[in-house]
């Protein structure tokens, strides 16, 4: 299989660990990724806070490329970015003036067509058989704690993929590779994201809610689909521990590790040993 | 107010954009799942309120809407399909046209811009370049020494681990990304 790559700004820069464990995981499943051809950033939270146009034609620029490349189907592991794909996708699809209107911003048309997948979606078009027949080591020393935040479920009516207030798709996924789940009540509760720098102390606090309770509920990891997710919960993990006098020593894990993992693929091969929590 | 209409005071300010602002009928669960709530000045029930009444104004220079995480949780849990999230972002924007951020969250609006600035400059995001310039421009601004060098000793460690990008990627076509920012920002002017 072969399908569309958007990995945005996220993937090629501090986190290209995910990045490497995205593709170590798809290429080991059989599935090509062809990255869009110069695509630009998606314009992240800066855009929408500051000019709403900007944060539908930088998207959009990035949906016409993926239609100039014939890509029906994109995956893009951010979850921020496929949010803002898919939220320019909306505004376009249903507003035929501003679609044109964009058109001629971007400099290119947009049909706004394309199917935007998270990495979960890929996954699951994989199928979660074909994956469990592929397992080579089963995850039986796993009990995770599936870690959704905001953007892989929210706004709902744009993203229409599992259930927002109590999502199962990682769990789904995870149990098949020989894992255990737990069931614990901040999977979609939300970890500062890209305020990282501008309101450290919102994301240190948010995000040691979730570790505590990841914890409390008989968790020996985290796993995230989402680079703002595992920044503030890996590297910022000694800083919370700091701040809250306490010890979490939470491994946190991307999705496509733990498949990764299952599959046999060692952490070299999956960037697992650059996380900043790494037990070796 | 009728439904999904934004009121505006009498030589008021229109927000553009249609949140269903005016079907709230104040139950207050966008507040109670707010991650946030306890550190805003006004709750998102009350900005919303306050959008209702047409007290744009007032609304728009809020700590609260710097404080926003956009989580977009109000706007899942909205009974009335009120989109608080989008109009925390409309409230955002018009702040920063209009150059009225409440004070004390200047820094989050610095960043922001910092960022916007990067993506016009290299159409992907410069995470280096970002760092340097949002602590300059926040240096500049408060004069404070201790948030200038905040997890500076991060740098070694993200380059240990091969995270860290000295020259971080470009776009090819940098001048059509400065064109779409011209396009959008003018437009915002108009």
């Amino acid at each position: 299989m072969e399908i569309g790559y958007y990995p945005g700004c996220a993937l090629h820069g501090s986190s290209n660990d995910y990045e490497t464990s995205v593709r170590a995981c798809l290429d080991a499943l059989g599935v090509r990724l062809r990255e869009v051809n110069d695509w630009i950033c998606c314009g992240a939270t800066a855009a929408h806070c500051i000019n709403r146009q900007l944060s539908i034609a930088l998207p959009a620029r990035n949906l016409a490329l993926a239609e100039r490349d014939g890509f029906g189907e994109v995956l893009a592991p951010c979850p921020l970015c496929s949010m803002e794909l898919l939220k320019a996708e909306q505004v376009l699809r249903t507003d035929d003036a501003m679609r044109k209107r964009v058109g001629q911003i971007i400099e290119l048309e947009v049909d706004a067509k394309t199917d935007v997948l998270n990495l979960i979606q890929v996954f699951q078009k994989i199928g979660v058989e074909q994956i469990k027949a592929a397992v080579a080591r089963p995850l039986e020393h796993i009990q995770a704690a599936c870690y959704y935040g905001c953007l892989l479920t929210r706004p709902a009516e744009t993203l229409r993929f599992d259930d927002c207030e109590r999502p199962s798709s990682m769990e789904t996924l995870l149990e098949a590779l020989g894992s255990k789940t737990v069931d614990w009540n901040y999977k979609t509760e939300c970890c500062g994201a890209g305020l990282t720098m501008a309101n450290e102390d919102s994301v240190l606090e948010l995000s040691h809610k979730i570790l505590a309770n990841a914890a409390s509920h008989g968790a020996n990891c985290v796993v995230v689909a989402c680079p703002m997710c595992h920044v503030n919960l890996d590297m910022k993990q000694e800083d919370i521990e700091r701040r809250y006098s306490v010890r979490h020593d939470m491994a946190i894990y991307y999705l496509s590790d733990l498949v990764g993992m299952a599959l046999g693929l060692s952490d070299d091969a999956l960037g697992i040993n650059r996380h900043f929590v790494y037990r070796g | 107010v009728s439904a999904g209409a934004i009121a505006s005071e009498p030589g008021g300010v229109a927000l553009p954009g249609i949140f269903n602002a005016g079907d709230c009928y104040q139950c207050g669960k966008c507040t109670a799942g707010c991650p946030v709530a306890d550190r805003m000045d006004l709750m998102p029930n009350q900005i919303v309120r306050l959008v209702q009444l047409g007290q744009v104004e007032k609304a728009a220079g809020s700590h609260a809407i710097w404080e926003c995480v956009s989580c977009h949780t109000c706007t899942a849990r909205c009974p009335k399909s009120v989109d608080c999230a989008g109009l925390m972002d409309s409230l955002r924007q018009l702040s920063v046209e209009r150059a009225a951020p409440a004070p004390g969250q200047s820094r989050t609006v610095l960043f922001q811009k910092a960022f916007l600035r990067n993506i016009r400059r290299n159409g992907r995001l410069n995470e280096l370049e970002l760092i340097g310039a949002f602590k300059t421009s926040a240096f500049l601004q408060d004069l404070e020494m201790p948030f200038l060098f905040r997890n500076a000793m991060l740098a070694p460690r993200l380059g240990l681990r091969g995270k860290l990008k000295l020259n971080g990627a470009k776009v090819r076509d940098r001048e059509l990304v400065e064109r779409i920012f011209d396009r959008c920002l003018s437009e915002a002017e108009n």
